[in-house]
């Protein structure tokens, strides 16, 4: 019995001792009250394609034991060619950029790139985290990001409720988001053909406005539980609802008259009496729906440590997918090495499509098309994403942490039944990225 | 694969009673390597990477920037 009490009291000194934590909150050392990240990203494709340079800056201060407060910011910017959406074909191909009064062209055999792509972007967030008790939190969100077309503000809540001996985490958030797209030269209508460009703007676009909204509601249930001392697994379901203009207003579908197998010139697209191009913006639905179960698992491994997570994902557009993420931490004397891989597959939206053509999608001597929903974005297109890296991280100082990651990432774009001269290309990216963090 | 991810839950609701530890073992739960985000910074760039290079999103968390990038 008396044994029984110690035990009891060298339990609860222990516990004091050790200050513990929730398992998913990060406990601040009682002497760091600022930690401050940072990171520089560089982000390069194959080929000319898109090229990133990301700084990014986070500061977290501790105010005391009970509220936390972190900022964000990231400034983005983004240069290069991506495809436009319309399929190589055996001609040279003639298009309007975004702005109207400018045009570019792809060789026979090419993958039309639109090269006008670029921009910069500033984002920033704050998020305030206080505990409304011993054993839950609450966390409320705020960000804001701008781009020369476009503008997203949000707001997210999440609470957690300790449970179990603070075995058992639980979590539900919400997040709204209200996204403003701002293309240059209006947003364009869907399923209307691309004009010829123009130094006059009103030949150019039948615009749909001067912008469009899209409103994303975001909710997340989610737990976290410790399964021994040296592992950690975590469950959560997710569940998005977007609805509003949800097209990329740069991407169109090549209309191709079967007769030739070339971009249609007859009727309404001979472009030197109608000026318009064989091409139509694409067009998707106005609501989106998607869900997603994702599970994680971190495993310390004699110093080493595993992280290895999967989710499975599914949305109204009839894409699924499937993410497996693993990171393995080999720890040496102040530094570690971590190698990653990642392995991605999604199957294709249900109005992807390579192309339209004549008479059957498209009416030949109005150029309306017969279709409600086309797109030939490579991202909605069945695909598969490798990606292998490899970080190598250094304790400066106690407080101090320098690291630095390279990874290679390769997307393969299938496209079956379509021929190869005109299937879309994948790409192959270099991802390399810094960070030093320091606590003080 | 879903029965990857159903069976990767399989421990979770298995024997529930020996789950967890005690207060005073979660020294390893504790160190910075061992949380379910370790680096906020990849995570925040990875996310970003792929939500522009494919058609899924999610699953981590709620909240965040938007883009204008997909």
């Amino acid at each position: 019995m008396q044994l029984k009490k110690i035990s009891g009291q060298m339990s609860l000194a222990a516990c004091a001792l050790l200050q513990v934590a929730s398992p998913v909150a990060r406990a601040a050392a009682a002497d760091n009250n600022w930690q401050v990240d940072s990171a520089v990203l560089l982000y390069s494709e194959s080929d000319g394609r898109v090229s990133v340079f990301e700084p990014a800056l986070q500061a977290t201060r501790t105010i005391n034991e009970d509220e936390q407060i972190d900022v964000s910011v990231v400034f983005d910017a983004l240069t290069g060619a991506t495809p436009n959406g319309a399929h190589a074909t055996e001609s040279t191909q003639t298009f309007t950029s975004a702005s109207g009064n400018r045009s570019y062209t792809a060789n026979p055999g090419e993958t039309p790139l639109d090269s006008s792509f670029q921009d910069i972007r500033l984002a920033g967030s704050v998020n305030y985290r206080y505990n409304l008790d011993r054993l839950s939190r609450l966390t409320w969100g705020a960000n804001l990001s701008g781009e020369s077309d476009y503008l997203s503000l949000g707001g997210s809540v999440n609470f957690e409720q300790d449970i179990n001996q603070r075995n058992t985490t639980l979590m539900a958030g919400l997040a709204l988001s209200q996204d403003t797209l701002l293309p240059s030269g209006g947003v364009p209508c869907s399923l209307t053909a691309m004009p010829l460009a123009s130094e006059n703007e009103d030949d150019v676009f039948q615009s749909a406005g001067n912008s469009d909204d899209k409103l994303t509601t975001d909710l997340m249930f989610g737990v976290t539980q410790v399964l021994n001392r040296k592992t950690l697994f975590q469950a959560n379901y997710s569940y998005s609802q977007s609805t509003g203009y949800l097209n990329d207003p740069s991407k169109i579908v090549s209309v191709i008259d079967p007769a030739t197998g070339l971009p249609a010139s007859s009727g309404f697209f001979n472009t030197a009496l109608t000026r318009n191009l064989p091409y139509v913006y694409e067009n998707r639905p106005d609501s989106r729906t998607r869900q997603s179960l994702y599970s994680k698992i971190v495993r310390y491994l004699n110093e080493d440590v595993i992280h290895l997570s999967y989710r499975y994902y599914r949305d109204d557009w009839d894409i699924t997918s499937h993410t497996l993420d693993l990171k393995y931490r080999y720890q040496m004397e102040g530094d570690f090495l971590q190698p990653h891989v990642r392995l991605y597959q999604q199957s294709a939206a249900s109005f992807k499509q390579h192309d339209l053509q004549l008479g059957r999608d498209v009416d030949a001597a109005t150029g309306e098309v017969l279709v409600d929903y086309a797109s030939n974005d490579y991202r909605l297109a069945e695909s598969q994403t490798v990606t292998l890296g490899l970080k190598y991280g250094k304790l400066l100082a106690a407080n101090q942490q320098f690291s630095m990651r390279a990874e290679w990432m390769q997307q393969t774009i299938q496209e079956p039944g379509v021929s190869e001269s005109e299937k879309t290309p994948g790409l192959d990216a270099i991802i390399v990225q810094f960070n030093y963090s320091i606590k003080f | 694969m879903r029965i990857l991810f159903l069976l990767s839950l399989l421990p979770f609701f298995s024997a529930c009673s020996s789950l967890g530890v005690e207060p005073w073992e979660r020294d390893l739960l504790a160190r910075d390597s061992m949380q379910l985000v370790p680096d906020v910074m990849d995570n925040y760039f990875d996310e970003h990477i792929y939500f522009s290079k494919e058609a899924s999103t999610g699953g981590q968390a709620v909240g965040g920037g938007g883009c204008g990038c997909n």
